[in-house]
């Protein structure tokens, strides 16, 4: 292995895979804990079942960190926020079915 | 330095009132959102809208800015007049503060990126402590590079405070780890490799790479599953024989049965990317012949003809 090589930064892939405690996700979201509860509770992101403690995967993460971007810069709530993500996914799943 | 034009940016006269350019930034910003939008260059845009409108939807700095008045075009020579914190109360420097507007041009950082001074006067962000700016970059690989894992380079640009505490943009290298089985789309987080964190305290920002695939000349990809077109000759196809297939992880000896079809699908269990589970391959057939049929191949073709019995398209046969 070369010395770039040595020195790649290695990152997280936000997949099924990589779970985050509530507390990283608020970290990485940079925002409060209740705020992920909303967002929970308006149906946003979706944690994952059966863990203890709340968790979420990376799916979610970057579901909640665009949800979080509509509402800033759009001035949507979190329900409206929600039913754009939903449509935005349904419609980029369909535009992959539709370019291969 | 550039000066512009955040009247021409929104789309609105100068006259405009606070609710029209409300109207004009929300109409603009659902087509031109990053999240939402399909415009290449959709997430420039949309920072300089969301600059224009911060300046333009605050009363004050909307009164600072008109001082330059309408001859001022976008992308003229600009040098911010020396008196300007006296006449208007805005900083320059923002020496560390104000942390929203990372994303924001030199142009606007000269102007209002210290927020305002003065007695009693709000100084935004002045004592405070926040994450510094997320950047989003994209990197397109070559599917081998998928499949294998590898080390990439990607230059991106990340806001870093200057001697005087103003936001500039530069230019950094990174080297980053391309995890083997990563799939087209998903997106690598890197975690303080965005803009620098604001105030004592204030965490950096971090960078999420989006992964797409370079185009493959012999390849498809469906999230973990490959895809090959394989041609085959129709004596390959009507005897079955063991051809050789290409697949990433290099060349496989490939059973195909007797009387297979053109578009028939074979499936190479685990083939595919790595991944838990790995993804397959699946190699569609294609029944091929050549340009030309020579004169010995179409005796053979002729007296095939006359010995089978076969009408592919008696189903059609009404």
């Amino acid at each position: 292995m070369n010395e770039r090589n040595k020195d790649a930064l290695r990152g997280v892939v936000l997949d099924a895979h990589a779970v985050f405690t509530v507390r990283e996700f608020c970290s990485v979201c940079d925002v409060d804990q209740p705020l992920i509860q909303t967002m929970v509770e308006e149906g946003v992101i979706e944690p994952l079942p059966d863990r203890g403690q709340l968790t979420f995967h990376g799916e979610a993460l970057l579901r909640a960190r665009r949800a979080l971007r509509l509402v800033d810069d759009l001035g949507l709530n979190w329900p409206g926020a929600a039913l754009a993500l939903d449509l935005l996914e349904r419609l980029e799943r369909l535009e992959s079915i539709a370019n291969r | 330095m550039k000066f512009r034009d955040y009247y021409e940016i929104l789309g609105v006269p100068r006259t405009a009132t606070a609710e029209d350019i409300k109207k004009a930034y929300r109409r603009l910003a659902r087509k031109y959102h990053p999240d939402v939008s399909k415009e290449a260059d959709a997430e420039a845009r949309f920072k300089e809208m969301k600059e224009a409108y911060s300046v333009l939807k605050d009363p004050e700095k909307r009164k600072a800015y008109d001082r330059f008045g309408a001859d001022w075009k976008t992308g003229q020579e600009f040098r911010p007049p020396p008196d300007w914190e006296r006449q208007t109360g805005f900083r320059h420097a923002n020496m560390g503060g104000a942390g929203d507007h990372q994303g924001f041009s030199d142009f606007f950082e000269t102007l209002f990126g210290g927020g305002r001074a003065g007695p009693g006067a709000f100084r935004e962000g002045f004592g405070g402590s926040s994450k510094g700016e997320d950047v989003n970059a994209r990197i397109a690989i070559p599917l081998e590079d998928a499949f294998h894992g590898a080390t990439r380079q990607l230059s991106i640009e990340v806001p870093e405070l200057d001697d005087q505490g103003r936001y500039r943009h530069r230019k950094r290298t990174l080297s980053v780890k391309i995890p083997k089985g990563i799939v087209a789309g998903q997106r690598i987080r890197l975690a303080d490799q965005g803009g620098p964190g604001i105030g004592a305290g204030g965490r950096s920002g971090d960078l999420y790479l989006q992964v797409d695939y370079e185009p493959h000349p012999v390849f498809e990809t469906q999230e973990r599953d490959v895809i090959v077109k394989l041609p085959i000759t129709p004596a390959e196809a009507a005897l079955g024989r063991t051809v050789q297939a290409p697949t990433l992880g290099g060349t496989v000896d490939l059973k195909i049965p007797p009387g297979s079809s053109s578009g028939k699908r074979l499936r190479l269990k685990g083939r595919g990317l790595p991944g838990n589970p790995p993804g397959d391959q699946y190699v569609d057939l294609k029944i091929v012949l050549p340009a030309r049929i020579d004169d010995k191949a179409r005796l053979l073709y002729e007296q095939l003809e006359k010995a089978e019995r076969f009408n592919p398209r008696a189903s059609l046969v009404t």
